[in-house]
């Protein structure tokens, strides 16, 4: 038998092709968006507006100073905010998936995103003088309400020295469900705030500054750095607990850093952009589809049509119905599940 | 080369003690089977070996060093497991399933290279399974499963080999050959192999010692022919059996008394039956 045969079983080729291809969309697409607006810019000068701002490029502007700005200061994050918090979101999903070997679950199932929005529902209710300046209250209180939530998940749920993976799952789920039932009192309670705080829930990039982003940057890049390392153990984790302990994985360790990493990114996404339903739980799902399970590839290339989806929902929630704003949670999920329905009936195989 | 040393172990779960003082030891290049009835805790001394659950008292010695001492990869790297009826992901292929036996000899980040392929297409050509390769899990039998969680064990690569029932869901002719394929491994390799097997005539082919455990004790040990007895199989199992000398080798072999003595009859008055 040739020695060739093994390694063209794995398609390992392919899916380095679909990391590569993807990027190259990304790329695309984040020009796409930066060019697309109430003020329509050509691809070309929006590309070579882009590439001037690249270390070590030097080009002579040819363009108005305020397509700069447009783009720059206007679009550009919201584009990268977009961008960071799908990338994120997606490989939550996809770890918190593969961690407990359960295809429903998404970044939200132990309690992240209730506890997020308790924490910006209490911001949006404290006086204007609790505000401060900057980028606000509300983000943080969602942070910590994020975090503090998943804590409390925890701690609940460890027995000795283990986390079985179903209690963790029933705590989050049953301390999301406290957390959703306060937060819908303190809403019908909140006058005139009320509308403020459901588009807050339901995700919004209209606000988005390069300050956000900057924030943002360094949670979501640690997390995913940290995911990736862990990715052939997650492939194990697949098997069961125990044949992965024989393999060599330290059970325990590998589900607390997951945890607390993917628990940061989905907490860091959130807080800035409010609770965006549907592409943690369906990015994942489609990437299985179409490139295996292998997570070392489910992850990165997660990653990747994560951020592609969400730039490309922002850019329809804000030019769709312009200049009215759309949610892009509504976007998400009336974009995502037609084509997720179609990827599952076009497959017809096994994905999890 | 490695020994696998149990002494005075009790096992159990939470406050229910399963075995009571269970001493016994594997010596390297020795194959040593585990009989008993249903449920009488050859699967957990199994689980106890490769440190799922822990011991409640007593200590495990694997090449003179204490198992809790040894971390999780070294462990892997030492002791192999085949699971009795596990969960495999469906959506992995069975390539893929082989090539996770290489994960203790890998580090966090670092992808299989030739070397690890080479050793995982190997194991995969010694166990019959390189056709099922592209395969996914899902599609394959309970026997092939088997085969293909043997070959994961041999890519492992380790020093010791613990097997739960490898052969529960095999026909003759491969229970035949995995079993060979282990004992020549043991012999060639001076691997310890411990297993837990439900055939008493394949245990007394293959092993060279057998523990056989009952009410939570072990109620004898030694070599084939000191275990199989009419008297312990009855003790133990509660079945009527004439054990034989195999007209080959040697070795005890068992025939059991179907039913009770009644529906006994000799073999040609089938035919009048007929």
């Amino acid at each position: 038998m040739s020695t060739s045969l093994p390694i063209k079983l794995l398609h390992w080729r392919s899916r380095i092709y679909g990391i590569l291809g993807l990027f190259i969309l990304l790329v695309a697409v984040v020009i796409l968006a930066a060019a697309v607006g109430s003020v329509q810019i050509p691809f070309l000068t929006t590309s070579s507006i882009l590439i001037s701002k690249l270390p070590l490029v030097e080009i002579t502007p040819t363009w108005a100073s305020t397509l700069e700005t447009i783009i720059l200061d206007i679009r550009l994050p919201r584009v990268i905010l977009a961008g960071l918090v799908g990338a994120a979101l997606a490989i939550a999903g996809a770890t918190y998936q593969g961690l407990f070997r359960n295809p429903l679950a998404d970044p939200y199932l132990i309690g992240v995103a209730q506890g997020a929005a308790l924490g910006a529902v209490i911001g949006f209710l404290l006086p204007s003088t609790w505000h401060m300046a900057g980028f606000g209250i509300i983000p943080l209180l969602a942070f910590s309400g994020a975090l503090i939530s998943t804590a409390i998940v925890y701690s609940l749920a460890r027995i000795g020295k283990t986390l079985p993976v179903t209690t963790l799952i029933l705590a989050g789920v049953a301390l999301g469900a406290l957390w959703g039932s306060i937060v819908s009192y303190l809403i019908i309670s909140s006058g005139e705030k009320m509308h403020g705080i459901i588009f807050w829930l339901m995700g919004s990039f209209s606000l988005s500054q390069w300050s956000e982003a900057q924030i943002v940057l360094p949670y979501v890049l640690l997390g995913i750095v940290i995911i990736l390392f862990y990715a052939r153990p997650l492939n194990l984790m697949q098997l069961d607990e125990e044949q992965a302990q024989q393999l060599g994985i330290n059970v325990e360790r590998l589900k607390l850093v997951l945890l607390a990493a993917a628990t940061l990114i989905t907490a860091a996404a959130v807080s800035f952009v409010g609770i965006i339903g549907f592409v943690g739980i369906i990015i994942p799902h489609a990437v299985r589809l179409i490139w295996g399970a292998d997570h070392r590839f489910l992850l990165p290339l997660s990653v990747l049509t994560g951020a592609i989806f969400l730039i490309l929902a922002d850019l329809i929630a804000r030019t769709a119905l312009a200049p009215t704003e759309i949610p892009i949670g509504v976007i998400t999920a009336l974009c995502g599940a037609p084509f997720f329905l179609y990827l599952l009936r076009r497959r017809r195989r096994v994905i999890f | 080369m490695i020994k696998i040393e149990m002494q005075n172990v009790w096992l159990g779960y939470g406050h229910k003690v399963v075995l009571k003082d269970i001493t016994f030891q594997v010596k390297p290049g020795e194959m040593v089977g585990l009989i008993g009835p249903n449920g009488c805790g050859k699967s957990t001394v199994i689980r106890t070996l490769s440190r799922i659950i822990s011991p409640l008292s007593g200590r495990i010695f694997l090449g003179g060093e204490n198992v809790a001492r040894i971390s999780r990869r070294d462990l892997a790297r030492l002791i192999g497991v085949v699971p009795q009826m596990p969960l495999l992901p469906s959506a992995f292929t069975a390539f893929e399933i082989v090539l996770m036996g290489r994960n203790p000899h890998l580090d966090l980040f670092q992808y299989e290279g030739p070397k690890e392929l080479a050793i995982a297409w190997r194991a995969m050509e010694k166990t019959g399974t390189q056709s099922l390769a592209g395969r996914r899990v899902s599609e394959l039998s309970g026997g092939e499963i088997q085969c293909l969680l043997i070959a994961r064990v041999l890519a492992q690569d380790t020093k010791a080999i613990l097997l739960d029932e490898p052969t529960a869901n095999l026909d003759i002719g491969r229970q035949v050959e995995i079993l060979d394929l282990i004992k020549n491994l043991c012999l060639q390799n001076k691997l310890a192999v411990l297993a837990a097997l439900h055939d008493l005539n394949l245990a007394s082919q293959y092993c060279d010692r057998l523990v056989l455990i009952n009410d939570g004790r072990i109620h004898a040990e030694g070599t084939p022919r000191e275990v199989i007895t009419a008297r312990n199989i009855e003790d133990v199992y509660g079945a009527e059996s004439c054990v034989y000398t195999h007209p080959v080798n040697g070795l005890p072999c068992v025939l059991l008394n179907a039913g009770n003595s009644k529906m006994a009859r000799p073999v040609d008055a089938v035919g009048e039956v007929w």
